[in-house]
């Protein structure tokens, strides 16, 4: 292990000095410098997670690449950073999303270029800071700031709603957020310390955990979002930039994913279990109550906000089945729902990212979101249409693309469970399809009637080259996702056993 | 051996596959001939590959095998689940490797005709040789996860092939359809699937087959108070599988609608290949399916009603090619029928006939709709036999094939069906067996009904178009020809061998219970194929084609008001076969209707009335209604803040207190 390097404060802070470096470039010249150091401070964080990646060691179970620095030691808040297979994971979609982000979007921000840069090179630092955090309150610092950037990315980048919808996204999530840091300093003063890996091992009272578990649950379910608490993202999505929107998606709903499996799982494992059918029951409402309110938007982006509602409702229905399956006998099986679900997380960024990056290039040339507005894309725009058959279908859980991986590993999971919890998972198949292949229908299949799709141009350079990136993505990992879950293994296994171990 | 094997295995896998990429990714560049050039090669190469894969199976009598191709995922020590690409290669896959290639090359060849005006022709070569590829996953497959891939891989291809022509409202309307309604399917194959790992916790066929006795005898109760076998379960789960694919009733309704597709894919994918893979899987699954009596009655009774009533529809259609389209839906059901008689033999058998004959019904239609420029009214056709000989005889080879005519090869493998379901001790057998011989009649009825509108009777389109209709280029009758040969000849040649000999083409690659041997007992009865022939004369079915096909002389050829007679004398029933007895209606108003009416209130009403205006906005206002109150005790006196700071201290200070937290 590479300790004596600091690789994952340089994974956090890097991005952020290359942001003060972007913001001192400033517009000038068309934001040509802002736009090169940015893509520069990207490119070296990519360089950065070589190490990361190769330097894991995969058997171990244990956190790894650790740091330590005392802070503030007298209330035990420290700045503790380490990483396991599951915060590697998550790390190398951020940089990887980050990158694909500003290149999808590379020639369609043209007003305050340098801050649009750095406002996601700072987002991008901030999330690996969560995904790092070992110590509560550095986490909730690192949480609540990441709320920042994206609040300004929506309100300043973002459509003509976009002031509603930043002040919706930022209340909402906030508000969340408080009650987790209430359950953080209940922690922190019954532990006397509010390292993380201490609150694993404090016993904690039904009654407590109960109370922990729903803090918790307020502050991560808002983000994930789970039903009924989703409204803010279609609006959110609807009104952020194409750059903002692949962020949200890819990244940003992974935190609330994320949230459960470091805290919820380990810290109350029998608040989990005891409400574990609640869980399922939400996560199940997720999958086939969003379904179809997907089938019927009419607004191309809020349709596959709502698809991605649908699909977390895949990782918290993984996260939680776990529990009726060791019930019913089948403890060795846990697994398979468990990766499954964090298997989603992964493949749900690519997808969704590519979707609102076609978005975005179909908002650029048409100003419009509204299917009713498009139709026979594909005469003008083949290429383009190619990419997003392929995403859509990845989307529609397609065997092949990466899309189908994590559900099919969910719903195989989730039968070990109860057949008719694998029955209500299954109707994804059916809805999945029916939004997916009839919005693609409307806006890329048919004759040209728009007149102003008849003089479109199809996407080139940097756009097919973040495509691109996001297909091999899709593909790979669809039909080889044994790295992903070998990188995860031994991580899932640990907090399984963390999340299944009474604490009473 | 083995090794080598394996690689000629992957050969004919991925040959196609290779084709398909260099057409689709370097389309612009290799241009139409390199396209065409890549995709056929890559078939030819996976065709001359089965060949030889045939060979060793069946003359060097080399033992089945299953090849290991890569670990698509595993756990570890505590998660012990794996699952992987394989390849079962044996007798089955055999035969269905040599099937799937035979009709994809030659479908390949006429394709270079029948598309050679088309904008998208690479496009096209990519997508067939992308589905020979897919196909042929699926039928190698040795494990469930693998099926499932290529289950669904074809399914994709068959989608962007119907939407071929994406400007067409109807093609992208068919091709939806056809996905939407297969995923229904998939939904049920995919439970299957998860009932199967459940309980083996495996998904190989080889683990599974060895856990079907236990499978047999272990319960699963899925609604409180009843109990059913597990097998049952999982075969029924399957089979919703099959229906969707194999277009049973009553998951049948996208494929008459898949014809809006060029011709074609019609003939390979919608005739001989994608559509028997539900088939093809029941006969896989033969070692669970003969555990569950339950299965094989819904089988059965699913395969005779759609033999029997979506035969009927064919005679009231006049587009040909949906003619040809409703008559697979019918073969189909007695390809299944042979599966709930427990003849898998039987069953497969018709599919190789069917594969031939059908596809050579498809392009035989193909190439009139060529010569028609389009044309696939057959109000507006008549008196072609004059005009494309080749067409003509080939098509009535594939006529007299399809109505069971001894001695072409639909005869054999049908009427095997037909007796099949006659000696089946299967409950619902018996119902099978009357839908299959009245279906026998339908059949020769709608077959010779279609053969005489098109091609004999006075042309009725204007002279013009008529003096213009020629034969088709060699590239479109050479597969004619080359499928009408087999359509001849191939039941003769393998009714003894795959049904009868005592090493049987598919050997044991099939499995079937003692009790269900309906073939075995006829067995006795069987004295040659050519024995067959006269015995034929015997028989009512032959019987009751010869009636058919007269009945379509006389309603056609002799006495052409008569159809319209009878459409007004029972106008009713008329209506009900030309409403396809209305399940298109049932499904818009039920599905697409209810669906978007549940997704809009779901929308409407719980996100945005109750969700967002009630609790969301509701917060927000009375957040406002709160900070106005509060507003009032910002009053601006001193006086005021420090009564309401000693207060508040003096609270806390209790709380801490009473809580312990100060000892």
């Amino acid at each position: 292990m590479m300790t004596q390097i600091p690789l994952l404060s340089l994974l956090i802070w890097s991005p952020i000095v290359g942001a003060v470096f972007t913001l001192m470039a400033g517009d000038k010249r068309q934001s040509t410098w802002a736009r090169r150091i940015s893509l520069l401070t990207v490119l070296i964080n990519m360089a950065l997670c070589i190490p990361l990646y190769l330097n894991f060691d995969q058997s171990s179970a244990s956190m790894q690449f650790t740091e330590y620095l005392r802070w503030l030691p007298a209330f035990g808040i420290d700045y503790e950073l380490g990483v396991d297979g599951i915060s590697v994971a998550l790390i190398l979609l951020t940089t990887f999303t980050t990158f694909v982000a500003l290149i999808a979007t590379w020639h369609s921000i043209k007003t305050k270029v340098a801050q649009y840069s750095a406002a996601f090179l700072i987002m991008q630092g901030l999330l690996v800071g969560v995904f790092t955090s070992l110590n509560a309150i550095l986490f909730y610092i690192f949480w609540e700031a990441t709320l920042v950037p994206m609040f300004l990315i929506i309100g300043i980048w973002g459509s003509d709603n976009r002031v509603y919808a930043a002040i919706k996204f930022f209340l909402y999530t906030f508000l969340g957020s408080v009650l987790m840091l209430i359950a953080f300093i209940y922690l922190g003063m019954k532990a006397g310390t509010f390292s993380l890996l201490s609150f694993y091992t404090l016993p904690i009272g039904m009654t407590a955990q109960i109370l922990i578990f729903v803090a918790f649950l307020l502050s991560f379910a808002i983000k994930v979002p789970m039903w009924p608490v989703h409204t803010w993202l279609p609006d959110a999505h609807t009104e952020a930039p194409a750059g903002g929107s692949i962020v949200l998606a890819a990244v940003l709903l992974k935190l609330g994913a994320y949230g459960f499996l470091r805290f919820s799982l380990p810290i109350a494992p029998d608040a989990s279990h005891y409400l574990a059918w609640f869980m399922i029951a939400l996560s199940l409402i997720a999958v086939i109550y969003i379904g179809f309110v997907a089938i019927v938007q009419t607004d191309m982006k809020k349709l596959i906000a709502y698809s991605s509602i649908s699909h977390m409702g895949f990782v918290t229905l993984g996260f939680f089945v776990i529990y009726l399956i060791v019930k019913s006998g089948h403890v060795e099986q846990v697994g398979l729902a468990f990766e499954g679900a964090i298997f989603v997380m992964i493949s749900h960024g690519f997808i969704s990212g590519a979707l609102f990056a076609a978005v975005g290039y179909l908002y650029e040339r048409l100003h419009t979101r509204q299917i009713k507005d498009f139709g026979g894309i594909v005469n003008t725009m083949p290429l383009m249409a190619s990419f997003v058959m392929l995403f859509v279908m990845g989307n529609a859980g397609l065997p092949g693309t990466s899309g189908f991986v994590g559900e099919f590993m969910v719903i195989l999971g989730s039968a070990q469970a109860n057949f008719w919890v694998a029955f209500a998972a299954g109707t994804t198949l059916m809805l999945g399809a029916a939004y997916n292949l009839w919005m693609y229908k409307r806006v890329f299949f048919g004759d040209i009637v728009n007149a102003q799709v008849a003089l479109v141009r199809d996407i080139k350079g940097f756009e097919v080259f973040a495509f691109g990136l996001l297909g091999l993505m899709v593909l790979f990992f669809g039909l080889y996702p044994a790295p992903i879950l070998n990188l995860v293994h031994t991580s899932a296994q640990h907090i399984l056993t963390l999340g299944t171990m009474t604490k009473l | 051996m083995n090794q080598y094997l394996y690689h000629v295995v992957l050969g004919i896998v991925l040959a196609p596959l290779a084709g398909s990429l260099i057409a689709g990714l370097f389309r612009n560049q290799i241009g139409r001939l390199g396209a065409q050039y890549a995709t056929i090669l890559g078939v030819f190469i996976s065709f001359a590959l089965s060949l030889f894969v045939a060979k060793a199976i069946w003359l060097d009598g080399i033992s089945p095998k299953d090849f290991l191709g890569y670990i698509w995922m595993s756990g570890n020590t505590i998660f012990p689940f794996t699952f992987k690409v394989g390849f079962l290669i044996d007798r089955l896959s055999a035969l269905m490797m040599v099937v799937v290639t035979f009709v994809s090359l030659l479908v390949h060849i006429y394709s270079i005709g029948y598309m050679a005006d088309d904008d998208g022709y690479q496009r096209f070569f990519s997508y067939i040789s992308l589905f020979t590829f897919a196909m042929l996953m699926l039928v190698t497959a040795d494990n469930f996860l693998q099926l499932f891939f290529g289950w669904e891989g074809v399914g994709l291809v068959s989608y962007l092939l119907i939407g071929f022509w994406f400007k067409k409202e109807s093609a992208i309307q068919g091709n939806l359809k056809a996905f939407l309604v297969n995923r229904v399917g998939d939904f049920g194959f995919i439970l299957g699937i998860a009932v199967i790992f459940t309980y083996v916790g495996n998904l190989d066929y080889a683990a599974v087959f060895s856990h079907a006795t236990e499978l047999a005898a272990d319960k699963i109760s899925l609604f409180s108070g009843t109990s059913w076998s597990v097998v049952t379960v999982i075969c029924i789960l399957l089979f919703v599988g099959a229906m969707g694919k194999s277009a049973q009733v009553p998951l049948h309704v996208w494929l008459p609608e898949s014809m809006e597709g060029p011709t074609p894919i019609s003939a390979l994918i919608h005739a001989a290949t994608m559509v028997t893979a539900g088939v093809f899987m029941v006969a896989r699954m033969s070692p669970l399916y003969e555990l569950s009596q339950t299965a094989l009655t819904l089988v059965i009774v699913i395969g005779a009603t759609g033999a029997l009533f979506t035969g009927l529809l064919a005679i009231v259609m006049n587009d040909i090619k949906r003619v040809v389209a409703y008559s697979t839906l019918s073969q189909l059901g007695y390809m299944m029928v042979a599966m709930g008689a427990s003849a898998y033999s039987a069953g497969i058998f018709h599919l190789a006939t069917h594969a031939c004959f059908k596809a050579l019904l498809f392009l035989g239609a193909g190439s009139v709709i060529m010569a028609m420029h389009h044309e696939q009214d057959m109000r507006k056709m008549g008196g072609l036999w004059k005009r494309m000989p080749i067409t003509y005889i080939c098509f009535l080879i594939g006529t007299l094939a399809l109505c069971a005519i001894p001695p072409f090869a639909g005869f054999y493998s049908k009427d095997t069906i037909i007796e099949a379901a006659q000696l089946s001790t299967i409950p619902g057998a018996s119902y099978a067996y009357y839908c299959v011989l009245i279906g026998a009649f339908v059949t020769a009825l709608y077959s010779f009904r279609a053969f005489f509108l098109t091609f004999h009777g006075k042309p009725r389109m204007d002279h013009h178009t008529f003096e213009h209709v020629h034969e088709t280029p060699w590239v479109v009758w050479v597969p004619l020809v080359l499928l009408a040969i087999p359509s001849v000849l191939l039941g003769a040649f393998l009714i003894s061998p795959m049904l009868y000999d005592t090493h049987t083409v598919l050997g044991n690659s099939v499995t079937v219970l003692s009790q269900h041997n309906v073939l075995a007992e006829m067995k006795h009865e069987f004295h040659g194929a050519l024995a067959m022939i006269p015995h034929a004369l015997l028989t009512v079915t032959f019987w009751l084609v010869i009636a058919g096909i007269f009945v379509a002389w006389l309603a056609y050829i002799k006495m052409p008001n008569l159809p319209g007679w009878f459409a007004q004398r029972f106008s009713l029933l008329y209506r009900v076969f030309v409403d396809k007895y209305g399940f298109d209606a049932l499904n818009q108003m039920v599905f697409v209707k209810g669906t978007k009416n549940f997704g809009n209130a779901l929308f409407k009403i719980g996100d945005r009335k109750i969700i967002d205006g009630f609790f969301v906005n509701g917060s927000g206002i009375s957040v406002r209604w709160i900070a106005l109150r509060a507003r009032l005790a910002e009053s601006g006196y001193l006086y005021h803040y420090v009564t309401a700071m000693i207060l508040g201290l003096l609270i806390f200070l209790f709380i801490m207190l009473t809580s312990g937290v100060i000892d």
